[in-house]
């Protein structure tokens, strides 16, 4: 096991060298450079001033270089620090984007999970029923909305005209002034909407293949054996026939971890929450190539991690596994 | 204040610029009589932001809310007043033009302080003076600096800065941008310094707190040397999206933004809105244009420009683009200003014309398909503009229409605004392009239309080259007499009405919209915010307690 753990961390390696080279190149290859975003079109820059910019930033140097540069930092353990003018380290952005969405997002996975599952098992068991026709026409309805436009109807009915919630932000303006209690609650109700709205448009997805797989198990030999003993459906659904079809679920939220931090940019523009998506998208439009990469890396570091991770919970789940 | 940086021209960020102009009240007259409830400290102000600040710090803000921020933490030595013509003392009590110009001795106020309790001298002015020049400063607004020959401080309230030759727009650039406390950042790496996140200043109001790309707010200064600020605090919410900014203007959560034109005219026309807000208009200094390559052979002919500047009809595009909140441009300065050349006609949408001066130049649809045509090759080219701007390419797609009406063929093109600029801008590698200009409030456009001013990122991109301009433009940036200095900015407009190396397209008027709280709002050609230290909220109307 502790050999097999090291032989796959030792395979990341290479994986994450390749990954590391090709998104330097293709930032760095995009038209522009962060010197052009703050000099371009302005007269008042003149071009020492950009001579100047470049040389501090060393994008004077050619590719490789910078290339060589970065991977000896990162190699320390160094992120770099962000090109924008505030020059702040990477780390401390993407630790103070991290949690926020972070949290949003284990929410809504969570909530996802705990809806989809049932409706799945509901659905597969009562398939082609009028109810599992109902479901499934509803959350497709949430999949094929655009997730903005319900986000801007929920914010129109529940913000606006309701009052019942806040329309966008994380907090109140008053938020210092409140209890801890008060502050936990304000929390909630800013994220209901951004987290409701995120789950209604997810939960078709997960729902449809929890929903397949368990239609497929039934199908099984065994579980026909199971019913053929006497067991109640219940025991047949939930203990025989669930285990099973929750093994490609297992493989799908393994790989839905690098989606936990990689945020949602329109969802998280429109809400006007600083996370993840929202850093990754100006640090792209701003060329901050520091920031970029840093995001880009610990992406692709989770990607692997996750991977690996549904590998070993495979094991943990089906016996069959353990033997092999 | 609420404007974007005066003296920067970023086309990329015209949208969002609330930028100073004549003023068109839109608020019936009933709606003010009210006005003269007493001032009364207290309340907050709640602005929306599409971007986050970088640093506060203004000579290395490249962004526009970077500038807007730090707008109200620093003063300049003289700001452009109201009507926006002379320039009025602030931190300078006077000062003294001499030699022509050439010369130019500031008395400084000696009541200010920085926030921390330091007084404010001369020594801070010789300080970022000095900074803004240093090569290690990544800065962008050196330029007007490095004109300077001489700094000489003269006691702590007195200084004297000489020209190498007289420089008309060097007076304006005594602003913020040079203001800085030297007993914090001297000795200091100004660059990676942390004063950018937390500065002290002596503006209206001083720095309270910063949540990144979320809130940013400021307290009313009470030592602030024109008087402390009525209203206790300014917050910014970063709100990247115009639609949910509009909907927390609508319940509450924001007391002013910039609306769209849509919403503008579509939006907020209902009794409700009209009793908890008021709506302003105001000519921006920003125009669009349609510039053409002269190094194309096509357009070098100046028949042609002047054929497309009759074929496309302006008054159109600004109905059915800005929803008629914007006005025809004629020439490269802000209408109502008294840069203005009013004496030169419009150039009337008639195709009749423009076909006519076609002809004149070769153009002749000889082959009968609807496109005219010269040695064969039939006149059909490609315009350029950026994406995320729907104005610009809404336009372009009018004036291909126009176009095509009197036999030109051209197709729009829409690019990423880097790659817009790198690969088809700076490489000249375009025909026709639909771009914007946001100006300075100095009439001085040498960077624009000098020849000297075509190389690699430069801002003559289109090649524009007239000896007559050229020199114009070296004159009147050397002549500080300003009835002498309008001769001359009025002869340039005259060449570039004859020459429509640009065809001037529209210029749009800005559009906030404020609660109906505040008071104390004037409108002048500068817009509203000029006064915003002095806007108050009466004391039974404030919304937010201030506690701390």
């Amino acid at each position: 096991m502790l050999s097999y753990l090291a032989k796959r961390l030792a395979g990341f390696i290479p994986m994450l060298l390749g990954i590391s080279f090709v998104s330097f190149m293709v930032i760095a290859l995009a038209p522009g450079n962060p010197v052009d975003l703050m000099t371009d079109l302005n007269p008042k820059a003149s071009p020492e001033a950009r001579v100047k910019l470049e040389q501090y930033y060393g994008l004077d140097k050619p590719l490789y270089v910078q290339y060589g540069l970065w991977l000896g930092r990162i190699a320390r353990g160094d992120l770099g620090v962000s090109f924008s003018r505030d020059r702040r380290p990477v780390l401390d952005k993407v630790l103070e984007a991290l949690p926020i969405t972070l949290m949003l997002n284990v929410i809504e996975l969570i909530l996802i999970v705990a809806m989809a599952i049932p409706i799945g098992i509901y659905s597969a068991a009562r398939a082609y029923s009028l109810l599992d026709r109902i479901v499934t026409v509803f959350v497709f309805i949430g999949f094929a909305m655009p997730g903005f436009w319900v986000a801007l109807l929920g914010m129109i009915a529940f913000g606006e005209m309701l009052n019942w919630l806040p329309i966008s932000g994380l907090t109140s303006l008053d938020y210092e002034s409140f209890s801890t209690l008060g502050k936990i609650k304000d929390i909630a109700s800013h994220l209901i909407l951004p987290i409701g709205i995120g789950a209604l448009t997810g939960l078709a997805g997960m729902s449809r293949f929890v929903r397949s797989s368990m239609l497929e198990v039934l199908r099984q030999d065994y579980v026909q054996t199971a019913r053929a003993k006497g067991l109640s459906e219940r025991v047949v659904l939930m203990r025989h026939a669930l285990r099973n079809a929750l093994l490609p679920v297992v493989t799908l939220l393994g790989l839905s971890l690098p989606g936990l931090i990689g945020g949602a940019v329109i969802g998280e523009t429109i809400f006007a929450i600083p996370g993840m998506g929202r850093l990754f998208y100006t640090s792209v439009l701003g060329r901050d190539y520091p920031v970029v990469m840093g995001i880009m890396m610990s992406t692709a570091v989770l990607t692997l991690v996750g991977s690996l991770l549904a590998d070993l919970l495979y094991v943990a789940i089906d016996p069959r596994m353990r033997k092999s | 204040m609420l404007e974007c940086v005066g003296a920067v021209a970023i086309a990329a960020l015209l949208a969002g610029c609330g930028s100073p102009g004549a003023p068109v009240s839109d608020s019936p007259p009933a709606q003010r009589a009210d006005a003269q409830l007493p001032p009364a400290r207290g309340d907050a102000i709640v602005f929306g932001t599409i971007g986050d600040a970088s640093t506060l710090i203004p000579m290395l803000g490249s962004d526009s809310a970077s500038h807007e921020y730090a707008g109200n933490i620093f003063d300049g030595l003289v700001e452009y007043d109201k009507t926006l013509s002379t320039l009025e003392p602030r931190l300078a009590e006077s000062w003294d033009v001499e030699d022509g110009g050439q010369k130019i001795t500031f008395h400084l106020r000696r009541d200010v302080k920085w926030t921390d309790g330091q007084p404010f001298t001369a020594r801070d002015v010789e300080f970022g003076f000095h900074l803004i020049r240093d090569p290690a400063t990544l800065t962008s607004y050196s330029e007007d600096y490095k004109q300077v020959q001489s700094f000489e401080l003269l006691d702590d309230h007195n200084f004297r800065v000489v020209y190498e030759k007289p420089f008309a727009p060097a007076l304006a650039s005594w602003g913020s941008m040079v203001v800085l406390p030297r007993h914090l950042l001297e000795g200091k790496n100004i660059n990676e310094s942390d004063f950018g996140r937390h500065p002290v200043g002596l503006g209206p109001h001083k720095f309270e707190g910063w949540e990144r790309n979320r809130l940013f707010t400021l307290r009313s200064n009470p030592e602030y040397y024109r008087g402390r600020p009525w209203i206790e605090r300014v917050v910014y919410r970063v709100i990247p999206d115009q639609a949910t900014q509009f909907l927390e203007l609508k319940s509450g959560g924001l007391d002013m933004m910039g609306l769209t034109p849509l919403q503008f005219s579509r939006q907020t026309s209902s009794p409700a809105f009209a009793q908890s807000f008021r709506k302003y208009r105001y000519v921006s200094n920003a125009y669009t244009y349609m510039g053409y390559n002269l190094a194309d052979e096509r357009f070098a002919d100046v028949r042609v420009r002047r054929a497309f500047s009759h074929a496309v009809n302006k008054q159109e595009i600004v109905d059915a683009v800005l929803f008629g909140l914007g006005t025809p441009a004629e020439g490269p300065y802000r209408p109502g200003t008294r840069w203005v050349n009013d004496k030169l006609p419009s150039y009337d949408y008639d195709p009749a014309k423009a076909r006519e001066l076609l002809a004149e130049a070769g153009w002749k649809d000889s082959d009968g398909d609807g496109i005219v045509d010269r040695n064969g090759m039939p006149f059909s080219f490609k315009i350029l503009t950026n994406q995320g701007n729907d104005q610009r390419l809404k336009t372009a797609t009018m004036i291909q229409k126009r176009l095509r009406d009197i036999g030109v063929d051209a197709q729009v093109r829409v690019l990423e605004w880097s790659a817009f600029l790198n690969n088809f801008v700076d490489t000249r590698r375009f025909e026709v392009i639909v771009l914007g200009w946001s100006l300075s409030l100095d009439p001085d456009q040498y960077d624009i239309w000098h020849s000297s001013k075509t190389g690699y990122k430069q801002f003559n991109f289109i090649g524009y080259k007239n000896a007559q301009v050229d020199e114009l433009l070296e004159r009147g940036r050397r002549t500080f007499d300003e009835a002498e200095r309008k001769r001359i900015y009025d002869l340039i407009q005259e060449i570039l009405y004859e020459e429509q190396p640009y065809t001037f397209l529209y210029v749009p008027v800005a559009t906030p919209i404020l609660a109906a709280r505040f008071r104390g709002i004037e409108e002048a050609p500068a817009g509203i915010s000029w006064n915003f230290p002095f806007w108050y909220v009466p004391k039974g109307e404030q919304k937010y307690v201030i506690t701390r």
